[in-house]
């Protein structure tokens, strides 16, 4: 009976340890990379407040440069990225080059809102120096509103210009505010944005040049732009919706 | 040991007594698993967080009221729906908790959908029926349905929406990638409504090619596309030197002359750089061409081929035939038939033969083809698939070249091939094989394109719509797609509209590009003589787009054919033409229609009507107006621009008959008198 059960023991130990082996996910073997040199100072160099839909890549890579007591940018100083869960970064870390810069392609989680991400470096004494940018991830309504901004309201709301499209903003008397303009916009309630853009400037004795879309754009199309105003403006608006960090 | 063994045997089963309680113990244990199991479930687990959570808020009475303890279930028999997620997420109708970042707890953000008419799994995959965090999101048992990652979203829209949604940028983008760079020539994509996805791009004939171009140049296009032109469309086949040296061989070969396209070189191109670059840009070729500049961004458009280097490409003879006609070379071709004069095409063809990138062709040095060379090259040929996109005189297109992907969506994770390293999900599996397809196996024919990742992500989007639960959903729920009509305009000026390429830019019932404006009432919304002189001189409508109406030097009848056609054909019923005279409108009205033109209505803001005071550059200029436009149709497009012509920014004001009409006065009596003088000076 004895080595009954020690044969079963061992059946039953050898089954553990395999399927402990064989379902322990292979974790990817991480590249540790060696720092050569280390800096004082972390900044953005560029890739800050860009807007994605959710879960997307940034338009943009986000760029950080780190820097010494002086001011100018240290090479093979070793950076590396975090935010919330669901943000990647690619790479996740690096070195810094020549010019002191790493730059990283950065996904947004899967909710709207928006994500501070963060980059770090370690100075001389080991002591951790970072730098905390924010991105915006956008929703179905606020998509749906940039789609619609997109169409019928930046080429006043938004004073500059591109290739294939001319700003009007410059051409108008009043100039209309644009929509990343927090101070202003963040103070007027929703209900009255949306008197504004439904039934034009002068519902609330503001120009006229704005005209009255609540005859063109839908009450939801008008909401989704509600959405979006709030979601891009800068400093953020207390509508838009949770921050998300590292934990 | 064996003592002790004996001895606890004793000790618990030694008499009948002992033995029948301790065996109703182990039975009663085995029944507490059960309830115990219940009791400590995930999400007896998060329904208490909830409740902890909610306790603090200031509307924790109403959260309260609406929380309802237990398993919860949304059932949807007709979709296949059973949904317990929101056992754990309880809070997903709660409008008030947008501002709580912690899942599960936050709402649902605001979609065009009620939760209970559509559950959750539609959009979001996974397992419905699991009540565990781990069987729920991910297909731990081997389940086919693992949460859709929050990037590939769209692509449950694009199951029941089969047309073009404002709110799915991703998807739009992800379609019309596959129709524009030729997925769908290879690959049939059978939608559910039983059409097959059809291509937009439009591969030129390879049955004439020596005409066109030598054969050093064919060989570095096939063994790179992208070093000729960044933006092309045709994939890299990471052809061999000896694969690329034989196809050349065999497609130049192959090719046949077109009678009188390519007449022997009566003028030499001429090379004022200065007269190409104006003309160039007033015949508005970048309207449709890109050209890479010094700062290397591109600039134009892309209805046809970039141009940065075509000097390196097409032969001197070939390129005045084309510029001269394009219909003689290729019939069906998007490029519009200009009727420039022998001058004219010396000039342009000078210009572009200038754009030329001498590295470009430095190295190929082919020799003369033998036999067996051509034979291999056209077995290569016939490999390839190159008849799936381009017309080859003598080889078929072969059918079903590639696995067809109608159902590609829903392909079950145990058929596919993973690469080492890659996540076990059918969303990776697409991305990867978009993004590097002949990684999954060399012999693979599939080849190399140039997307981003954001086209990826676009591309994998729309794969992943093409799946089997779109087949299954009831047909009621499906939004169909609005297909490009087959509209062809008849007669003589149709034949003349063709030979223009009308339809590459403007949109006519229908059918064509969306460029420039669509023309379907355009006979009720124009005057005949402000037409005729449009065709005539386009340049005078919104001179600040970069893409405009080029001219197309037409003879004075064509000018005659397509205005009567226009004016008589493209009528709108919602527009009598009567209904408002053309003129003798009383000062009163003129002078009421500019106080509601510059105060009520602040038009200026995007239109000018006096070029000294009024800036507005979105609509087009109204200085010319009131010679322009019929008083009817400016009538009905103020009471409803929507109505005339869908999608028109012009923002509809809904104004009272009395109003449309002072402004119609007003705009009538718009007919450029002061651009005129100013011509004078």
């Amino acid at each position: 009976m004895n080595r009954v059960s020690s044969a079963v023991f061992l059946a039953v130990a050898m089954l553990v340890a395999s399927l402990a082996t064989s379902c322990s996910r292979h974790s990817q073997p991480t590249i540790t990379l060696k720092p050569t040199a280390a800096g004082a100072a972390i900044v953005e160099s560029s890739g800050g407040k860009q807007v994605a839909q959710i879960g997307s890549l940034l338009p943009q890579p986000v760029v950080v440069q780190v820097n010494d007591e002086q001011g100018s940018a240290v090479a093979g100083a070793l950076v590396e990225f975090a935010g919330a869960p669901g943000v990647t970064f690619d790479p996740p870390n690096g070195l810094t080059d020549s010019s002191g810069q790493v730059t990283t392609s950065v996904s947004l989680g899967g909710m709207d809102g928006r994500y501070q991400i963060t980059a770090f470096t370690f100075d001389k004494s080991h002591k951790r120096v970072e730098v905390t940018l924010d991105e915006i991830a956008l929703g179905y309504q606020q998509t749906l509103g940039r789609r619609l901004n997109d169409q019928y309201c930046e080429r006043c709301h938004n004073p500059e210009s591109t290739v294939e499209r001319v700003s009007n903003y410059d051409n108008l008397e009043v100039k209309p505010h644009p929509f990343t303009e927090g101070d202003t916009l963040n103070k007027i309630s929703d209900g009255d944005l949306t008197a504004i853009i439904t039934h034009g400037g002068p519902a609330l004795n503001k120009s006229a040049l704005m005209p009255a879309w609540g005859n063109t754009l839908g009450k939801s199309d008008i909401q989704a732009l509600l959405a979006y105003i709030r979601a891009v403006s800068d400093p953020p608006s207390r509508s838009a919706g949770p921050v998300y960090a590292k934990r | 040991m064996k003592e002790k063994l004996t001895a606890l045997w004793q000790k618990l089963f030694g008499d009948s007594v002992r033995a029948f309680g301790v065996v109703s113990l182990i039975f009663l244990g085995s029944l507490a698993i059960a309830p115990a199991k219940n009791f400590f479930s995930e999400w007896r687990h998060y329904q208490h967080g909830y409740l902890r959570m909610i306790r603090n808020r200031s509307e924790a009475n109403t959260l309260q009221r609406h929380f309802q303890g237990g398993i919860q279930q949304i059932w949807l028999p007709e979709l296949g729906v059973v949904d317990r997620c929101t056992s754990c997420h309880v809070g997903l109708k709660e409008a008030s908790l947008t501002d709580v970042a912690r899942q599960p707890y936050r709402t649902h953000p605001a979609i065009p959908h009620k939760l209970d008419e559509f559950g959750c799994t539609v959009c979001h995959r996974g397992q419905g029926a699991a009540t565990t965090v781990e069987e729920a999101h991910n297909s731990t048992l081997a389940w086919e349905q693992p949460i859709l990652p929050a990037k590939y979203i769209e692509s449950s829209c694009g199951e029941c929406h089969r047309g073009r949604l404002l709110g799915t940028p991703k998807l739009n983008e992800g379609r019309g990638l596959l129709s524009r760079y030729g997925c769908v020539h290879c690959h049939t994509v059978k939608l559910t409504d039983g059409t097959t996805m059809k291509a937009t791009d439009d591969p030129p004939s390879l049955s004439h090619i020596a005409d066109k171009t030598s054969r050093e140049w064919i060989y570095a296009w096939l063994k790179d596309p992208q070093a000729y032109a960044s933006t092309a469309t045709m994939p890299n086949f990471k052809l061999s030197d000896e694969d690329a040296r034989d196809m050349s061989a065999f497609l130049i070969a192959n090719s046949t002359p077109v009678a009188g396209d390519t007449v022997t070189l009566t003028a030499k191109a001429s090379a004022d750089p200065a007269a190409g670059a104006s003309l160039y840009g007033e015949s508005f070729c970048a309207s449709c061409h890109a050209v890479q500049n010094a700062a290397g961004n591109m600039v134009g458009g892309d209805v046809g081929p970039e141009l940065t280097k075509v000097g390196s490409k097409v032969k001197p003879e070939w390129l005045q035939s084309w510029l001269r006609n394009p219909r003689a070379y290729d019939a069906g071709t998007a490029m519009p038939h200009y009727r420039f004069n022998d001058g004219q095409v010396v000039t342009l063809a000078g210009f572009l033969e200038a754009k030329s990138d001498s590295d470009l062709l430095a190295n190929i040095h082919l020799e003369a083809a033998t036999p067996e060379q051509i034979a291999h090259g056209k077995r290569l040929v016939s490999d390839y698939g190159c008849a799936s996109c381009h017309e080859i005189a003598g080889i078929k297109k072969p059918e079903n070249f590639a696995p067809e992907l109608g159902r590609i969506g829903s392909k079950p994770v145990t058929q596919l091939i993973f690469l080492p390293g890659m996540p076990h999900t059918l969303p990776d599996y697409i991305a990867g094989k978009i993004k590097q397809p002949r990684a999954f196996s060399p012999g693979l024919k599939m080849p190399q394109y140039t997307f981003t990742p954001a086209q990826i992500d676009s591309l994998t989007t729309a794969l992943l719509a093409l799946n089997e639960r779109a087949t299954t959903l009831p047909s009621a729920l499906a939004v169909p797609a609005m297909h490009e009509s087959d509209y062809q305009p008849a007669g003589k000026a149709g034949k003349l509209m063709t030979d223009l390429a009308c339809f590459s830019c403007h949109r006519i019932n229908g059918h064509g590009g969306d460029m420039a404006p669509d023309l379907t009432w355009e006979g009720s919304s124009v005057q005949r003589e402000w037409l005729v002189q449009f065709f005539k001189n386009p340049g005078t409508l919104r001179p600040s787009l970069i893409r405009r109406m080029p001219r197309f030097n037409l003879a004075d009848a064509e000018v005659n054919e397509l205005t009567d056609y226009i004016m008589t054909v493209y009528q709108s019923p919602a527009v009598d033409r009567d209904a408002m005279p053309m003129s003798g409108y009383s000062q009163g009205q003129v002078e009421l229609g500019k106080q509601l033109f510059y105060g009520k209505y602040s038009c200026q803001g995007c239109h000018i009507v006096d070029t000294k005071t009024d800036k507005g550059y979105i609509g087009p200029t109204l200085t010319h107006v009131g010679s322009r436009l019929t008083a009817s149709w400016m009538y009905q497009w103020m009471k409803n621009p929507q109505a005339l012509r869908p999608g028109t920014i012009e923002p509809n004001r809904a104004m009272s008959d009395e109003d449309a009409r002072a402004l119609t006065a007003f705009l009538m009596s718009q007919k450029g008198g002061a651009k005129q003088e100013a011509v004078k000076k």
